[in-house]
């Protein structure tokens, strides 16, 4: 064939790298500023925008969807082309990506904010955000397969293979747990309900973590630790079965995120079972990488991009270790609301993501602007305050769980919890929230001086736009030349390897899935669980804007301490009506699910005025504008008819009257705070809605009882 | 108290055969997989693994456009 001359485009590349550094700083700060308010909770400043509830998302979606999400396609645009010997196939396409998805971080960086979300964690953004992401996704995706079906090289490498299955995951992903129902603008219900929406909510939520920061991070790996130690991947078999055994069995491993919650025990123990099988491919992937380096540790000394290469390694070996540990049941009690899988994901996400994108990025800058990486001494500055970072970020928390959980469960001998007040617990822990916040600030710290240093770089460098480059183009038609292996076509045709990756990946979802949506026994119906009076679904709704399930679960676990402490476990059949569920997955306040009636309305009134006053030391924001903030009744028909089109029984034409109801609760409310003494309350605000709410919550099993009691 | 949740596939009928179903799914998967790694072809595995090294060996890709 003809030797043809092409260009690599390396300005998409420039560009996706910087969006990838300017996010990772803005998603670092935002985490610190959190991890801080938890230490120093006035630091919220007693202003909805930037409570803790609304700040912590941010957070994870900026690190996650915005520095990992850039970093992804800094890599792949990179790597893609040159493995492929062409350029990519539409420029335009690729400016969309680009530009498509700052867009959708700017969106969210405001909506989060101001409160407008989803409740579902790394889904909080709102429909028609979701609307955008998935057609730049799929431009993404489009872009892709149509570089690979016009490339020079015959052959895909594995780094592709695993970009592949990333895009068709997370696009199926995406899509299923973003099924919601549209009342407003800005406002949606999710199509699932309690036990379906957390089982789909955590299929999605592990494998974004599987198919978001794992899959295409092992593809940059298997493509970046070749280069920069020069020399190729350890075993190109083992890469193959990494990949197949990966994709296969991630899918299945979600319910580990719902281990002792209401979902079906057959589901809890699926989930268990795969997550244990997951350390066979994980690991064989870390030691593919670490072993591409025998006989070149030498060259880890001299290079910064190779250290942070090999600790990231070893944090994914380290986090893909922890994590199936963390699936095991007797262990999974302790990490399970405590900082533990704090800790655990921070490892992967400083460790792994974090420092395979700062090897990448020293490596990356240097090669397109044509120049040597400005100081190597800084590099090591980095790559120590980096680590260091990870440690003391790392370790505090796991004291912190194992002290908080110790202190959770400890029961007297009488038989009585030694620590009844939850708030005990917390600030017992408070010095580690500390240590953590200083771990933060030295990786963040360790991140500003790599900017500095590519900074210089770029300076004394000379960007290369479009870099030129030779090879043979393919022949137009395969010519068979006798007898091969079956699956040699399927690496020459990009198509079916991904339709056969989404067969493998949809699998594990189906399996899940299937039966606990038709199988009616999986959710017994419980007689007295009545659908939410209409105040108490604009309660619900405040809740969900200002993302308390960021802090507060509402799942009791059938253990000892934690029906003492709140009371009745949580069954299935109470969340029928939950949509989105609100099970949370982070205790740094108590349970919530059997609050209802636990204390009077003018506590609650009291405590969001300014929570010290009912519990001193008390780290949870002030949320005083809610006793002003009007909620918005004219809403209340669309919400009743959303809820009953997701199958709520409301009778119809109640949405006509609900509102009738809605002044009469609210009068109640305002009657029982008067009582106790708080005058002068308005009833149509956000406080009084949301004291409905949480006083009904878990009632419906309590009203049961008592009527078996009489 | 468990009748919440115990016994919750018992009402599918044939649920027996499930175990059985997932068991050779798996076994074949992963069979399938080892026989196809280990007959893969000693040039192939080599050609396919110094992918990521190629522009860097045999200059296809030159620093400076030429006219």
């Amino acid at each position: 064939m003809k030797i043809e001359k092409f260009y690599y485009d390396n300005q998409i590349v420039k560009m996706f790298a910087y969006a990838t550094l300017l996010w990772g700083l803005v998603g670092m700060l935002v985490g610190l500023y959190a991890a801080l308010q938890l230490v120093y909770p006035s630091l919220s400043g007693g202003i909805p925008y930037t409570t803790f509830g609304r700040i912590r998302p941010l957070h994870t979606n900026a690190v996650i969807f915005a520095f990992v999400g850039n970093g992804i396609f800094t890599g792949v645009y990179y790597s893609l082309q040159r493995l492929l010997k062409t350029r990519m196939w539409s420029d335009m396409l690729s400016k969309i990506n680009f530009w498509g998805w700052q867009l959708i971080i700017v969106a969210a960086a405001i909506t989060l904010p101001l409160g407008f979300t989803t409740s579902k964690e790394y889904a909080e953004l709102e429909w028609p955000i979701d609307i955008a992401i998935a057609i730049v996704w799929v431009v993404f995706g489009l872009n892709m397969m149509m570089t690979i079906v016009k490339r020079r090289e015959r052959h895909l490498y594995v780094a592709i293979w695993f970009y592949i299955a990333t895009f068709v995951t997370v696009a199926v992903l995406h899509i299923v747990n973003s099924f919601e129902l549209p009342i407003s603008f800005m406002k949606s219900y999710s199509w699932y309900a309690g036990v379906q929406d957390a089982l789909v909510q955590w299929w999605y939520g592990h494998n974004a973590v599987a198919f978001f920061l794992t899959t295409p991070y092992l593809g940059l790996m298997y493509y970046f630790i070749p280069k920069a130690a020069n020399r190729p991947i350890y075993s190109y078999r083992l890469s193959i079965i990494h990949f197949w055994a990966l994709i296969f069995l991630y899918i299945w491993a979600g319910p580990h995120h719902l281990l002792y919650t209401s979902l079906p025990d057959w589901a809890q123990s699926l989930g268990t079972v795969f997550s244990l099988m997951l350390i066979a491919p994980s690991w064989g992937g870390m030691l593919n990488g670490l072993l591409t380096l025998r006989g070149a540790w030498d060259k880890v000394r001299e290079e910064p991009m190779l250290k942070f290469m090999v600790v990231a390694v070893t944090a994914y070996g380290m986090s893909t270790f922890e994590g199936p540990m963390l699936s095991i049941k007797s262990i999974n009690a302790i990490s399970h609301y405590t900082d533990w899988t704090i800790a655990h994901v921070h490892i992967g996400g400083l460790g792994w993501n974090g420092f395979l994108t700062f090897g990448m990025m020293y490596w990356l800058i240097p090669k397109i602007f044509r120049t040597k990486l400005y100081s190597l001494k800084l590099a090591n500055v980095h790559f120590w305050l980096g680590t260091l970072g990870i440690v003391f970020y790392a370790l505090p928390l796991y004291w912190a769980a194992f002290t908080q959980w110790a202190m959770w469960q400890e029961f007297s001998r009488d038989g009585f919890l030694v620590y009844p007040n939850f708030l005990e617990t917390v600030t017992q822990i408070l010095p580690m929230y500390l240590l953590r916040a200083v771990g933060g600030l030295l990786y963040l710290s360790g991140a500003i001086v790599m900017i500095y240093n590519l900074r210089q770089t770029v300076k004394s460098g000379n960007f290369l736009k479009d870099e030129a480059a030779e090879a043979a183009g393919l022949e137009p038609a395969y010519v068979y030349h006798g007898k091969e292996h079956w699956h040699r076509p399927l690496e020459r045709r990009p198509v079916q390897l991904m339709v056969i990756s989404l067969v493998v990946i949809l699998i594990g979802g189906i399996v899940e899935m299937v039966p606990t949506f038709l199988v009616k026994s999986n959710i017994p119906t419980i007689a007295s669980v009545k659908p939410y009076t209409p105040l108490e679904l604009h309660g619900r709704d405040v809740y969900i804007s200002e993302g308390c399930n960021n802090c507060h679960s509402q799942m009791v676990r059938p253990f000892r301490h934690e029906t003492e402490r709140y009371g009745e476990y949580s069954k299935s059949g109470e969340f029928v009506y939950d949509h989105p569920f609100l099970w949370g997955s982070k205790r740094t306040g108590p349970d919530l699910h059997r609050v209802g009636g636990k204390y009077p309305d003018s506590w609650h009134y009291n405590h969001m005025i300014e929570p010290e006053r009912m519990a001193p030391g008390s780290i949870m924001p002030v949320y005083a504008w809610m006793a002003k903030t009007e909620i918005d009744t004219t809403t209340t028909a669309a919400k009743i008819n959303a809820m009953r089109t997701l199958g709520v029984p409301y009778e119809d034409g109640y949405e006509l009257v609900a509102n009738v109801d809605v002044v009469a609760q609210q009068q109640t409310i305002v009657n029982s705070l008067n009582k106790d003494g708080i005058k002068n309350v308005a009833p149509n605000t956000e406080m009084i809605a949301l004291i409905a709410y949480l006083q009904r919550l878990g009632t419906d099993i309590k009203l049961q009882n008592q009527t078996a009691e009489k | 108290m468990l009748k919440f949740i115990k016994h919750n596939m018992e009402t599918i009928v044939g649920i027996e055969i499930f175990p059985l179903i997932s068991f050779i799914i798996f076994f074949s998967f992963f069979i399938g997989l080892l026989i196809y790694v280990a007959r893969l072809s000693k040039p192939y595995i080599d050609k396919a693994g110094a992918l990521p090294l190629e522009e860097d060996t045999n200059s296809t890709t030159t620093q400076n456009p030429m006219p």
